[in-house]
């Protein structure tokens, strides 16, 4: 049989139902891509025994009914695994292993699929190129010289490189599309509240939100109905009906109505961008979707606001790794403030440890009203622009990020240019809105582009139906040479 | 506001320079009776093991996530109906960062901005009358764990178990004036908490605690001074002295002409006196915010409604009603509401015998035999039942005052109901007027000098001629019969 790998994981899943491939035998084949991938260190941690174990176990009492049948999955080191370390890509978690599961993991496993391994990230999820993790940068299976995007960087990778047939990752300000555009592979922030998250790792409570990063549009539809579902253990998770985003997928957009915000069109944006943007815009007409031309005038509050909420959230999610009960403890100081000083000190990232700042300085008295309460109401007005426009539209096109990867350490000492990545994905998670990006070109270098699909709250299964058909009709090619084994 | 009565209002520091008045406002925490914590499934009760009643997310470990525990939402919206409050139906949930071994996230959960209850009131019995104490507002809040420092010569050890027990944390305003109303205070407090059962007030257990603000002024300055908050006091007799020291420590400063540095301090029981623990200065930017894990809170109207009709009739008035129904004077009657356990006895005993001889019986010989033997109403060795019978039994002339502390003596030792103990004993009261007489008769034909020296004037000797009948009757004559019969056939 030709590589399994390198198929999406409907396919993978079609051939799993009909036996012409064993749940064993798919997840060796993973397993001696993942052994020859060690270049690119997607991989914080491998289960490859536990996963070999799982496998046989459904060989030899298999249930085709489930979702995700038999099937190995690796995720990112942020979701929380039973047993398994789980280190959020930081050192003052790196022997952490919790004694209990993720809502979202459990509800992949309840649906017949196990666990291949855990894959790296941005420390904390904090960063746009996985150059910020203990454990290593990241490597793009696209070019060698290349972050895979950030902060789900080694989910993009892994993806990307065959060493998953699909994964999760969380985004909190694009850090599920931003990887998925930089690596030619499809990725979605589900509506704020639609996947729990219990057991995950906290980045910024207000914007985090676990999702899928597939291959295809229907991997995607797949996933997400495997992964989301209403949890009472998360006061913010949204009570409502399951739906089956997989069989409801539609490739019959006609009419929709579609809006191309003018505010995205930045200064000093590639050409490149412009035209893949077009390039959209036209395969979209052409499907019989009506494009509007429409302003979201707040828009370049986004960042700002964002640069603001997030690092304040963060600021106070992270003052739970003290040494004191578990994680990383530092073994100098001679009192309870100097084990804190030097195990926090020792226990976080650059990166990190700027953010702890940048959000203690936002909430500290005398600046709040100026910073914190300010941002707030900004990213009301930001919620409202998308409010006001999706009584005319149905969805959003925009570029997903304002370039193609970038090369490994381009931006690692200027964390604005840093930041400014995320300019296209951060309104969406101010907003709560959901939003898709879907691979769309190449660009002179011949490296991916993404564009951005923004829909209405819940509004998953039609974003999802937009890009089915979109990429139906885009002809777009991941042309990934496996340099790296 | 005080309405004078007979006593005077005399709390006051004299200093060289003139009268100081003493201004205190507490903030009560005080715990919510609940089966488990206020943001997870823990459960609540004293005296486990370290570390017994922790689970994830009260040690907070990575991604784990509060839910509001409902009960004690509920219990927060009964304390604050029963402090005539406003019962806010919108309210958020702040944290309050700061580092402490014993906090594991790192933050408090509390309300900050938008407590769940506003403006309430509290009315205190002083001797000099009625008096309004104000409530600022009510929050719902975490408790943090417990540093234990004394186990170890280098090393804190840390206990969660109180890590995320709901506190209510009751703030009053600056309305009290002396130790003696602070204690009035905590007591109606706990008094209005227990009826609702929101608190079991039991502060060796540390169910309550307060920080006391105390400020001096000037009699008849109108601002007020600058305030000491002294932190975690956790019996009102340390309330109290702590009170007392800081107020003294406070004229003294500002008669020698010193300011006052607002501060907190802390209360050191075994030197009794206060000690700086931080100044404004060092204060802790807590920078609160809304915590994002958690929605705002909004409280259903009909929730609201449902609970304020659910409510226990309260101490206030269940006093009005007892001066009015039971012919109770203001004194009595605040006595018998100070704990529903107490009321619920004495409306039991009165509607079953009489109402006044019900309480002074109750007041008197009960309690005091309840306070010998350190028991409270609830594990009282006589019932209910029992003691009104005793009651009704004095009540009917059955048995004398004298006899029924004897009964009731044999009541508590024996457990038996009154009416076996008369009977078995024979101590039934000599009521039968022929056979009083007959042994009146007796008593005189046997003294018959001292008979003479009555009638010749010497009126004393009546008391002689009585205890003579209670000796001989074994104190069962009934006392009226025998004055009356007595009388009669002295004169003869």
């Amino acid at each position: 049989m030709s590589d399994i790998t390198n198929q999406s994981l409907n396919q993978i899943i079609k051939r799993i139902k009909t036996k012409e491939i064993s749940s064993t035998d798919l997840t060796k084949a993973y397993i001696k891509n993942i052994e020859g991938a060690k270049k690119l260190n997607a991989f914080v941690t491998t289960t490859f025994d536990y996963a070999l174990d799982k496998a046989k176990q459904f060989d030899n009492k298999p249930n085709f009914d489930q979702l995700l049948p038999g099937i190995p999955l690796a995720v990112k080191d942020l979701f929380c695994t039973e047993n398994f370390k789980t280190t959020a890509g930081s050192n003052i978690l790196n022997n952490f292993v919790p004694s209990y599961e993720s809502t979202v993991t459990k509800n992949l496993w309840d649906n017949g699929s196990f666990l291949l391994g855990k894959l790296n990230c941005d420390e904390f999820a904090m960063g746009s190129s996985n150059e910020t993790s203990y454990f290593g940068n990241v490597i793009n299976p696209v070019g060698d010289q290349l972050v895979p995007g950030g902060s789900s960087g080694g989910s993009s990778s892994a993806l990307a490189a065959d060493l998953t047939p699909a994964t999760i990752g969380t985004d909190t300000g694009g850090s599920i599309r931003q990887p998925a555009s930089f690596t030619g592979t499809v990725g979605l922030k589900p509506t704020y509240g639609l996947c729990s998250r219990w057991g995950i790792v906290a980045f910024a409570s207000s914007l985090d939100q676990a999702g899928p990063m597939t291959k295809d549009i229907t991997d995607c539809a797949i996933m997400l109905e495997a992964m989301s579902g209403f949890d009472e253990k998360d006061s913010t998770s949204i009570n409502k009906k399951k739906e089956n985003y997989s069989k409801n997928l539609k490739d019959n957009i006609k009419g929709l109505k579609i809006g191309i915000p003018k505010e995205y069109r930045v200064d000093n944006m590639p050409k490149e961008i412009d035209e893949l943007w077009e390039k959209g815009k036209k395969i979209l007409k052409d499907l019989g979707v009506e494009l509007i031309d429409i302003s979201l005038p707040h828009t370049k509050y986004a960042l700002p606001t964002y640069y603001i909420v997030a690092p304040a959230e963060a600021s106070s999610n992270l003052a739970r790794y003290d040494g004191v009960r578990y994680g990383f403890r530092s073994e100098k100081g001679k009192d309870l403030i100097e084990m804190y000083e030097n195990t926090r000190s020792e226990g976080f990232g650059d990166e990190v440890k700027r953010r702890i700042l940048i959000g203690t300085y936002v909430l500290s008295s005398g600046y709040y009203d100026a910073y914190y309460l300010k941002a707030q109401k900004v990213r009301q007005l930001i919620k409202r622009d998308f409010d006001d426009n999706f009584t005319k539209v149905d969805a959003i096109l925009t570029p997903s990020t304002p370039s193609s990867a970038f090369k490994i350490g381009e931006k690692t000492n200027d964390p604005v240019s840093m930041y400014l990545n995320d300019i296209f994905t951060v309104p969406t998670n101010l907003a709560g809105l959901p939003a898709l990006s879907l691979p769309a070109g190449l660009d002179k270098q011949g490296l991916p582009l993404g564009l951005q699909l923004i829909g209405k709250p819940l509004d998953e299964q039609k974003i999802l139906n937009i890009g089915y058909a979109f990429e139906k009709n885009c002809e777009f090619k991941n042309e990934i040479k496996k340099w790296w084994s | 506001m005080v309405v004078m009565k007979s006593e005077k209002f005399d709390y006051f520091i004299n200093g060289d320079n003139g009268k100081y008045e003493v201004v205190i406002g507490l903030e009560v925490h005080a715990q919510v009776l609940s089966n488990s914590k206020l943001f997870s499934g823990s459960p609540t009760k004293f005296g486990a093991e370290p570390n017994e009643h922790v689970s994830l997310i009260d040690s907070a470990f990575p991604g784990m996530l509060p839910v509001i525990n409902e009960e004690c939402v509920k219990q927060a919206v009964r304390t604050g109906l029963g402090l005539n409050a406003k019962i806010n139906n919108y309210s958020v949930f702040d944290r309050k960062n700061y580092f402490y071994a014993d906090l594991p996230q790192g933050y408090q959960i509390s309300q900050y901005k938008n407590p769940i209850v506003g403006e309430g009131k509290v009315l205190l019995d002083m001797p000099y009358g009625s008096k309004e104490v104000g409530i600022e507002r009510l929050h719902l809040e975490q408790d943090a764990g417990k540093s234990i420092h004394d186990m170890d010569p280098y090393n804190t050890y840390v206990d969660l178990n109180r890590s995320g027990i709901a506190l209510m944390e009751i703030v009053s305003k600056p309305d009290l004036r002396s130790p003696d109303e602070v204690n009035a205070y905590i007591k109606k407090l706990r008094t209005i908490m227990r009826y609702l059962g929101t608190c079991d007030g039991n502060m060796q257990e540390g169910s309550l605690r307060a920080d006391v603000n105390v400020s001096v002024r000037r009699v008849g300055d109108k601002e007020f001074g600058t305030r000491c908050e002294i932190k975690n006091v956790n019996s009102i007799k340390f309330m109290q002295m702590a009170i007392e020291y800081e107020a003294s420590r406070q004229v003294v400063l500002l008669e020698s002409g010193k300011e006052i540095d607002q501060e907190t301090r802390l209360f050191d029981t075994k030197k009794n006196e206060t000690r700086s623990m931080r100044s404004k200065e060092d204060a802790h930017d807590y920078r609160y915010f809304p915590d994002p894990d958690l929605l705002p809170l909004k409280l259903d109207q009909k929730l609201v409604d449902d609970l304020k009709k659910s409510l226990p009739e309260l101490p206030d008035k269940k006093k009005e009603r007892f001066i009015k129904d039971y012919g109770l004077n203001a004194y009595e009657a605040n006595v018998l509401v100070s704990e529903k356990e107490i009321s619920d006895y004495y409306e039991e005993v009165a509607k079953l015998s009489d109402n006044k001889l019900a309480a002074t019986w109750m007041m008197g010989d009960l309690f005091a035999m309840l306070n010998d033997k350190g028991l409270n109403i609830s594990n009282s060795p006589i019932s209910a039942v029992d003691f009104a019978e005793l009651v009704q039994a004095i009540k009917s002339g059955e048995i004398s005052g004298r006899i029924a502390k004897e009964v009731f003596e044999i009541m508590i030792e024996s457990g038996d109901s009154p009416k076996k103990i008369i009977e078995t004993k024979g101590l039934k009261q000599q009521s039968d007027p022929k056979e009083l007489e007959k042994m009146i008769n007796e008593i005189l034909s046997k003294n018959k000098d001292k008979v003479d020296q009555y009638k010749s004037g010497k009126e004393k000797l009546f008391g002689f001629f009585v205890g003579q009948v209670m000796k001989s009757s074994g104190g069962k004559a009934n006392p009226q019969l025998t004055n009356e019969i007595l009388k009669k056939l002295l004169k003869g």
